[in-house]
C-alpha cells in the first residue's frame, strides 16, 4: 500500500536531495543549535531513553539488594539515594520528557504544521530540561557540601518535610534535588505553551478542534494540565529553599511550621503528575488501536470528553495519598468520592478502544502487542486504583508494596508500553526504516512475562505487611521468596530493555526501508517522506475529517460523509 | 438457578483466596510472624479485612467481564491468513452505548461510595469507652516511645520504649488501647497490620489511633513513612498481654530504676561518660530525653528497636559502636575501654 497511492496532491517534494556530506562537527552542530520540532523531538527521546537506562540501571542495584532478607549488597544511605534517584529520575528525566518527545515529532506532523508555535522557547524547553537532569546527577559529585555528608538525594521523590530540611538534611544533596526540579520545571513550563499555541494556532486549513486526530487532542489537553500541575511544584521547592536557607518557617515544625502544607503542595502537583504522564500512553493507543485493527476510532466526541473530564476530576484527588495523615472523616470520604469519580471517564477511554477493535481486523505487529498489553494493565492498574481509593483499605495499603505494585503498573505497564508501542510504529516515520519485528517479538514477551513476574507478585507481598522505602528486611517475615521472584523479574526486564536498545540501534542502520506510509495510517504524519523534510510538507495540506488518509485511500466511503 | 454475576463473584472470591493461600497464610488466627493484613485481630483491622472483601468481590466482577471482553475481541476478530484485503466496516460511535457505560460504573461508585463511608465513620470515629487504656506514642529517628500515664491511686507516668503493651481486650468487655501519636522529629507512621491501618505521626500535628486486640501474643509492625536512614529498621512490636500479664508488667515499669550496690562502677561510667546526657534512669541523675529510657532496659526482649534480641553480647557490641549494628543510628560510638563496656554492660544488665 506504500508510497505511490499517496496520497495528499503535492504533499511530496519530488525534487532530488541535493546535500552535501555533512562531517561530524557540522551535524553535531546542527543538532546542537537546531530548533526544527523534529529534531528536538528526537533529543527529548534520547534524553528519556538514556534516563531510562540510568533510572532502570538503580531498580536492577535496588532489587539485587532486596532479592535476599538482611542483605549488605548496599548500605542503608546508598539505598536510600538509589530509591530517590530512581524515582525523580522515571518521572521528571523519562516521564515529562518522553511527553515533550511525542507532542514535539507528532503534533506538528498530525496537524499539518511546519513547526511548533515557538521553535526557539521549544530548543530553551529542552535544554533546560537536559540540564537540569544533569544537575540532579552533579549532585553524586557536588552534593556532599561543607559537611561532607550525604551525596545524592536521599529523601524519596515525595521529600516529605521536615526531612528535607537543613536540621535533618544537611549538605547539599537535598538543595540539587530542589534546583533540578525548577530547572527542568521551567522546561516543562515553555513545553507546555508551546503545544497550546501550536493546537490553537498552527492547524491546518480544514482542520478544525474536532477534525484533529485524538493524539494530538490527548497531547493538547496534556499541555494545558501541565501549566496547572507544575505551578504547585515549583512554589512548594522555592518555599522549601527559602526555609532552608533564608529563615523560613514553612515546613519547619520545630518553629511551628507545617509538615502537612508541604504534602498538599505536592500532591496537588503529584497526583495530577501521574495524568500528565500517563496521557502520552492514551495518545499512542488511540492512533495504535485503530490503525492496526483496521476501523476509525470509537467515539471520538466521548474520548475527546473523557480527557477533559479526566484532567478536570484528577485535580481534586490530591488528598488521597494522605488518608493515613489524619484528615477528618468527612475530609478522608470527599477524597474518596472524588477519586473513585476518575474511574468513569477513565472506564469510558477503555470501552472506546475495546469498541474500536471490535468488529476490526486485528493485525498483531509489535506495535499493537504492546498496545493489548497496555489495555490488560491498565485495566488492572485501574482497579487496584480502585482499592487504594477505599480510605480504610487504604491505611492498610498506603506505603505498602501494593502501592508500589499499583503505580508501576501504570507507569510501566501503561506508560512504558505504549512508549515501546509507540517507538515501534513512529520509528519508520522518523527514520525511514523498520524495526525489526523478530526483535520486537523477543522484546515484547520477554518485557511482558519481567514485569508480570515482577509486579504481579509485589501486591501481594504489601499485604503482607511490606513497607515500601526499605533498604532490608528480617528474615522471618516469609517475605524473601516473592522478593526474589520479584527480583527475577526485574533482571528480565533489563534484558528486554537491552534487546530494544540493540533493536533501535540496529534497526537504524540496517532496518528495512519503511516507506512513507507502512502501516497504512491514517493521520498526516504518514503523507510525508520518511523521514520527513525540515519544512514536513511542500504544500499546505488540506483536511475535511479526522482521519485525512483514509478520505484519500477511500475516496468511495471517506470519514467527512459522516461528520 | 443463581444469576450469572453470582457465580462469576464465586469464582472470583475462590481465586483469591487460592492466590493468598499461595502466598503462605490463609486466615489464620492470631498474632503471626507475616504481618498480614489478611490476618485481621483487631476491630478496625478486621473491619478493614470485611470491607476489602466486598471490594475485591466488584473489582474482580469488573475484571472477569472487562478483561473477558478484550480476550474475546483479541480471538473473535483478529486478521486471519487469506482475508480480503477490505477494511472492515467502520463504526464511529453509538450515543446509546457511550451512555451505558458511563451510567454503569456511576452507579458502582455510588456502591463503593457509600459502603467505604460508613466504615470511615465507625473506625475513625469511634467513642472511646471509659475502660480504654491511652498511650502517647512518639516517633524518634529510629525508634519509638511509648508514654504511659498513671495507673490508678499507685506508681507514677513511666515511659516504655520500643516494645508497646497493650491488655487484651474482648467482645464483651472492651478494654481498647487508644494511642495519641506525636513526632519528636521528622514524619513517621505507625503500622501494625493485624491491629489496625497505618496512620501518621506528624510533628505538630497530634493524631491518634485506636486498637483493641482479640488475642494475646506478640504482633509485629514497623514504621511505614520514610523517616531516615534506618526507617527499614523502625521496627514495631505490640505485646497483648492478659489481664494479669498486664498488671504486672505495668506494676514493674512504675518503679524506679533498681539500683544494685554491687554495678556502682557501671553506673558511675554511665553517668559521667555522657550517656546521661540522652538516656533516662528513674530515679538516678540520668534524665537524658533524646535516647530511650533505660530505667527497665531488661524488661525488654530486643534492642535497637527491634531489630536484635536483647543478649549480653549484643547489648555489649551496641554500646561498644551501634554503627556497626544498625549503621546511620544516630547514638555515637562512645570510644569506652574494655573495662569501662565491661562496667556498664553489667550496670544495664541489672536494671529489670
Amino acid at each position: 500500500m506504500a508510497d505511490q497511492t499517496l496520497p495528499i496532491h503535492g504533499a511530496l517534494d519530488l525534487t532530488p536531495p541535493r546535500e552535501r556530506e555533512h562531517t561530524l562537527l557540522e551535524t553535531l552542530h546542527s543538532w546542537v543549535t537546531t530548533v526544527d520540532h523534529k529534531k528536538l523531538g528526537l533529543m527529548y527521546m534520547m534524553m528519556s531513553i538514556f534516563f531510562l537506562l540510568v533510572g532502570g540501571a538503580e531498580a536492577i542495584f535496588i532489587r539485587i539488594q532486596l532479592a535476599v532478607p538482611n542483605n549488605h549488597f548496599v548500605s542503608p544511605q546508598t539505598f536510600n539515594r538509589l530509591f530517590t534517584m530512581h524515582g525523580t529520575t522515571m518521572v521528571f528525566l523519562v516521564g515529562m520528557p518522553l511527553v515533550f518527545a511525542w507532542a514535539n515529532y507528532i503534533v506538528p506532523l498530525q496537524i499539518g504544521a511546519r513547526d511548533m508555535a515557538f521553535p526557539r522557547l521549544n530548543a530553551f524547553s529542552f535544554w533546560l530540561t537536559l540540564f537540569g537532569g544533569l544537575f540532579l546527577y552533579y549532585s553524586f559529585i557536588g552534593g556532599p557540601g561543607l559537611y561532607g555528608t550525604g551525596s545524592a538525594p536521599d529523601v524519596t521523590w515525595w521529600a516529605y518535610a521536615p526531612l528535607t530540611l537543613k536540621a535533618f538534611s544537611p549538605g547539599h544533596a537535598t538543595d540539587y534535588w530542589a534546583l533540578a526540579l525548577i530547572v527542568t520545571g521551567f522546561g516543562t513550563i515553555g513545553g507546555g505553551i508551546n503545544i497550546i499555541a501550536t493546537v490553537i494556532s498552527m492547524r491546518c486549513k480544514g482542520m478544525t478542534l474536532m477534525r484533529m486526530p485524538l493524539f494530538s487532542w490527548v497531547m493538547f489537553v496534556d499541555g494545558a494540565f501541565v501549566l496547572i500541575v507544575i505551578t504547585p511544584l515549583t512554589a512548594s521547592q522555592v518555599m522549601l529553599l527559602i526555609d532552608r536557607y533564608l529563615g523560613g518557617h514553612f515546613f519547619d515544625t520545630q518553629a511551628g511550621g507545617s509538615a502537612t502544607v508541604w504534602m498538599h503542595f505536592f500532591w496537588i502537583f503529584g497526583h495530577p503528575e501521574v495524568y500528565v504522564l500517563v496521557f502520552p500512553a492514551f495518545a499512542i493507543a488511540s492512533e495504535v488501536i485503530q490503525v492496526f485493527s483496521r476501523k476509525a476510532l470509537f467515539g471520538y466526541p466521548a474520548m475527546v470528553a473523557a480527557i477533559i473530564g479526566i484532567a478536570f476530576v484528577s485535580v481534586s484527588v490530591w488528598a488521597h495519598h494522605m488518608f493515613t495523615i489524619g484528615m477528618t472523616s468527612a475530609g478522608n470520604a470527599f477524597f474518596v468520592l472524588s477519586t473513585e469519580l476518575v474511574g468513569i471517564p477513565t472506564g469510558i477511554k477503555i470501552f472506546n478502544w475495546l469498541a474500536t477493535m471490535w468488529g476490526g481486523k486485528i493485525r498483531f505487529a509489535t506495535p499493537m502487542l504492546f498496545a493489548i498489553a497496555f489495555l490488560f494493565q491498565f485495566l488492572c492498574a485501574g482497579l487496584t486504583g480502585i482499592m487504594l481509593s477505599i480510605a480504610p483499605w487504604n491505611w492498610q495499603l498506603h506505603g505498602s508494596y501494593f502501592v508500589i505494585a499499583h503505580f508501576h503498573y501504570i507507569l510501566v505497564g501503561a506508560i512504558v508500553f505504549m512508549v515501546f508501542s509507540g517507538i515501534y510504529y513512529w520509528f519508520p516515520k522518523a527514520t525511514g526504516r523498520m524495526m525489526s519485528e523478530t526483535l520486537g517479538k523477543w522484546h515484547f514477551w520477554l518485557f511482558f512475562i519481567g514485569f508480570h513476574l515482577t509486579f504481579d507478585t509485589m501486591h501481594f507481598v504489601g499485604f503482607e505487611g511490606m513497607p515500601r522505602w526499605i533498604y532490608t528486611y528480617p528474615a522471618d517475615r516469609g517475605w524473601q521468596n516473592i522478593n526474589l521472584v520479584v527480583s527475577i523479574g526485574g533482571l528480565i526486564q533489563g534484558i528486554a530493555v537491552l534487546i530494544f536498545a540493540y533493536n533501535l540501534i540496529s534497526s537504524l542502520f540496517k532496518g528495512k526501508i519503511a516507506g512513507n506510509d507502512p502501516w497504512d495510517a491514517w493521520t498526516l504524519e504518514w503523507a510525508t517522506t520518511s523521514p520527513p523534510p525540515v519544512y514536513n510538507f511542500a504544500t499546505d495540506p488540506v483536511v475535511r475529517s479526522w482521519r485525512p488518509l483514509w478520505d484519500l485511500k477511500h475516496p468511495e466511503n471517506p470519514d467527512w460523509k459522516y461528520d | 438457578m443463581l444469576p450469572k454475576w453470582l457465580r462469576v463473584e464465586r469464582i472470583a472470591r475462590l481465586a483469591v483466596f487460592s492466590a493468598l493461600a499461595l502466598s503462605g497464610h490463609a486466615m489464620a488466627e492470631g498474632p503471626q510472624a507475616t504481618p498480614s493484613i489478611f490476618a485481621p485481630a483487631s476491630t478496625p483491622a478486621t473491619q478493614i479485612y470485611h470491607l476489602s472483601f466486598f471490594i475485591l468481590e466488584i473489582t474482580a466482577a469488573i475484571f472477569v467481564a472487562v478483561a473477558g471482553l478484550l480476550t474475546y475481541v483479541i480471538i473473535r476478530y483478529r486478521a486471519r491468513t487469506g482475508d480480503d484485503e477490505s477494511e472492515p466496516a467502520q463504526v464511529y460511535g453509538s450515543n446509546q452505548v457511550e451512555l451505558a457505560w458511563t451510567v454503569i460504573p456511576i452507579l458502582i461508585v455510588v456502591v463503593l461510595f457509600l459502603t467505604t463511608a460508613r466504615v470511615i465513620f465507625a473506625i475513625q470515629d469511634a467513642p472511646m469507652p471509659t475502660a480504654a487504656l491511652e498511650v502517647t506514642a512518639v516517633g524518634h529517628q529510629f525508634w519509638w516511645e511509648y508514654r504511659y500515664p498513671k495507673q490508678g491511686l499507685v506508681g507514677q507516668d513511666f515511659v516504655a520504649v520500643n516494645e508497646l503493651h497493650v491488655p487484651l481486650s474482648s467482645t464483651d468487655h472492651p478494654t481498647p488501647t487508644y494511642i495519641k501519636l506525636l513526632s519528636a522529629d521528622v514524619d513517621h507512621s505507625f503500622w501494625v497490620p493485624q491491629l489496625a491501618g497505618k496512620t501518621d505521626l506528624i510533628p505538630n500535628h497530634p493524631n491518634d489511633t485506636w486498637i483493641d486486640p482479640l488475642q494475646s501474643g506478640l504482633y509485629v509492625g514497623q514504621c511505614a513513612q520514610f523517616c531516615g536512614v534506618q526507617h527499614a529498621n523502625m521496627l514495631l512490636r505490640v505485646y497483648v498481654d492478659t489481664p494479669e500479664q498486664f498488671a504486672a508488667w505495668l506494676a514493674n515499669q512504675a518503679k524506679p530504676g533498681i539500683q544494685d550496690p554491687s554495678v556502682v562502677a557501671g553506673r558511675h561510667v554511665f553517668e559521667t561518660q555522657a550517656c546521661m546526657n540522652c538516656h533516662a534512669v528513674q530515679g538516678t541523675a540520668a534524665t537524658g530525653r533524646f535516647g530511650p529510657d533505660l530505667t527497665h532496659l531488661m524488661s525488654r526482649d530486643t534492642l535497637a528497636s527491634g531489630m536484635i534480641p536483647n543478649t549480653r553480647d549484643n547489648l555489649r557490641q551496641w554500646i561498644k559502636d551501634p554503627n556497626t549494628i544498625k549503621p546511620g543510628c544516630l547514638m555515637p560510638a562512645m570510644q569506652l575501654s574494655e573495662d569501662q563496656l565491661d562496667q556498664v554492660t553489667n550496670y544495664l544488665e541489672t536494671l529489670k
